[in-house]
């Protein structure tokens, strides 16, 4: 399922620039609030879910090349770090629904991690 | 009865051609963003000028010439239609539509002047191809009469001859960058020592979150530059990035981070003046951390650091003095060429 089927299922808001979402398929999740662990275990390709909204989650996924961030809970970043996101070519989506629920409906749509 | 002065409306008004029109738009800034916006292909649209793509040596006719000289030409060349020129200047252009016009009423003597179309649409020669490109879609047509400052025809331009000037364009743009490619991954081959090293070195201060990752995402361009495989940059780059993180949270002053490349092994260094570390064993125990609250909320101080890089290196060594600061090192052997070189060179 492309980024944005995945979008438009779960009902994402967009925060970072709009682009061909429909050409990037994202290839498993990871959720972790701590950058440690998300950097251990998060793997290219990967949708990355957080309440974490500050700006140095966008270092993390640029170096582990995650497909997208979804920051739940409707915490927002700045507007710095959407600025550096964009920059970075990091994409930022965020929802109101929790990590949990996020999780289980990317699973439930066939987003496995491993996989 | 025929006028054949260029009217006013055929041409653009002569004019000197700006510094950016005759250079391009090299020396101007272009900002991050606009770089990622733009695909190579948009630029050398902007970049490229219709002059190094037109066609210069081009075939004209004079009003005075007669249909049936300009239609042996427009058969022997195979184009289907030719710009006519009077004193150097375009005064109009003439189709094979226009002869077939002629042909109907069986005026093949007739001269050019009486049948050409004179609203010709020109472009300049300074002007780039995208202005090319975009007169082609609005105006439907397939070739273009160049004149430079001073109405003199210089050229023409077909579609043909854009696809053409992108394609060498992008050919010395590949040719280019596989040459750089090659020259960063043998780096070690060509230089001969006895021991040669490629150093990084990053300053990292204290308490900078905004600047957090960014020495990482160097070190990882660096590596993959000189060609290490994906999955040894990866080990580099989590073990840098929690030692980056480290120097900004713990210390007092910053300090410095330096990733070694040798052709057999990358050395990874942290190196700080305070306030140093008490139990250098107890850093080691996963989920141990002397973060505070704040530093927590944002997700770093899991007390995962330390455990992370040891997991991505073949050796670490922490040596600490409460008071002095702190020195980590970190090693991660290369199995054979990954960076590109071999042992023996």
């Amino acid at each position: 399922m492309n980024l944005q089927q995945l979008i438009d299922q779960l009902n994402l808001t967009v925060l970072t620039e709009s682009q061909d979402f429909a050409g990037i398929t994202p290839t498993g999740g990871y959720s972790s609030d701590l950058l440690s662990c998300v950097m251990a275990g998060a793997k290219k390709g990967d949708l990355w879910i957080t309440l974490q909204a500050h700006l140095n989650i966008v270092a993390v996924a640029a170096l582990n090349e995650i497909a997208a961030i979804i920051i739940t809970e409707n915490a927002r970043p700045d507007a710095a770090s959407i600025a550096k996101a964009n920059q970075q070519g990091v994409i930022l989506l965020s929802t109101s629904q929790a990590t949990y629920e996020v999780n289980g409906k990317l699973w439930e749509l066939g987003i496995r991690s491993g996989m | 009865m025929l006028d054949f002065q260029a009217s006013n409306r055929m041409c653009p008004p002569a004019r000197t051609p700006t510094e950016q029109e005759k250079h391009g738009r090299h020396g101007r800034p272009i900002t991050d963003q606009d770089a990622h916006d733009i695909s190579r292909v948009e630029e050398l649209s902007y970049d490229l000028k219709i002059h190094e793509v037109m066609t210069a040596d081009i075939r004209t006719a004079t009003p005075e010439m007669p249909l049936s000289k300009v239609l042996e030409i427009l058969r022997l060349n195979r184009i289907s239609g030719l710009p006519v020129v009077e004193n150097e200047k375009l005064v109009g252009v003439l189709s094979l539509e226009d002869i077939v016009r002629a042909l109907q009423k069986n005026e093949l003597a007739a001269p050019t002047g009486q049948y050409m179309t004179r609203e010709v649409v020109t472009i300049a020669n300074y002007d780039s191809i995208v202005n090319a490109i975009s007169t082609f879609t609005e105006k439907q047509l397939g070739r273009l009469p160049v004149i430079d400052e001073n109405n003199k025809l210089v050229g023409m331009i077909t579609k043909g001859d854009i696809t053409r000037g992108i394609l060498v364009a992008l050919q010395k743009d590949y040719k280019e960058e596989e040459v750089r490619r090659y020259r960063a991954s043998h780096l070690f081959e060509d230089i001969i020592s006895e021991r040669s090293t490629l150093v990084l070195r990053y300053t990292i201060r204290a308490g900078d979150f905004t600047k957090g990752g960014k020495a990482s995402s160097h070190i990882k361009r660096a590596l993959l530059r000189l060609g290490a495989d994906p999955q040894l940059t990866r080990r580099c780059c989590i073990a840098v990035y929690e030692a980056e993180m480290n120097l900004i949270i713990h210390t007092t002053n910053g300090g410095i981070l330096k990733l070694e490349v040798e052709p057999h092994r990358i050395t990874m260094s942290a190196t700080d003046d305070g306030p140093g570390i008490a139990d250098t064993e107890m850093v080691f125990q996963p989920g141990y951390s002397t973060a505070t609250e704040h530093i927590r909320e944002m997700g770093f101080g899991a007390g995962m650091g330390l455990v992370n890089m040891k997991r991505c290196v073949d050796e670490i060594k922490l040596e600490s003095s409460v008071g002095r600061g702190t020195k980590l090192i970190m090693r991660i052997f290369i199995p054979d060429q990954t960076v590109g070189v071999s042992r023996d060179g």
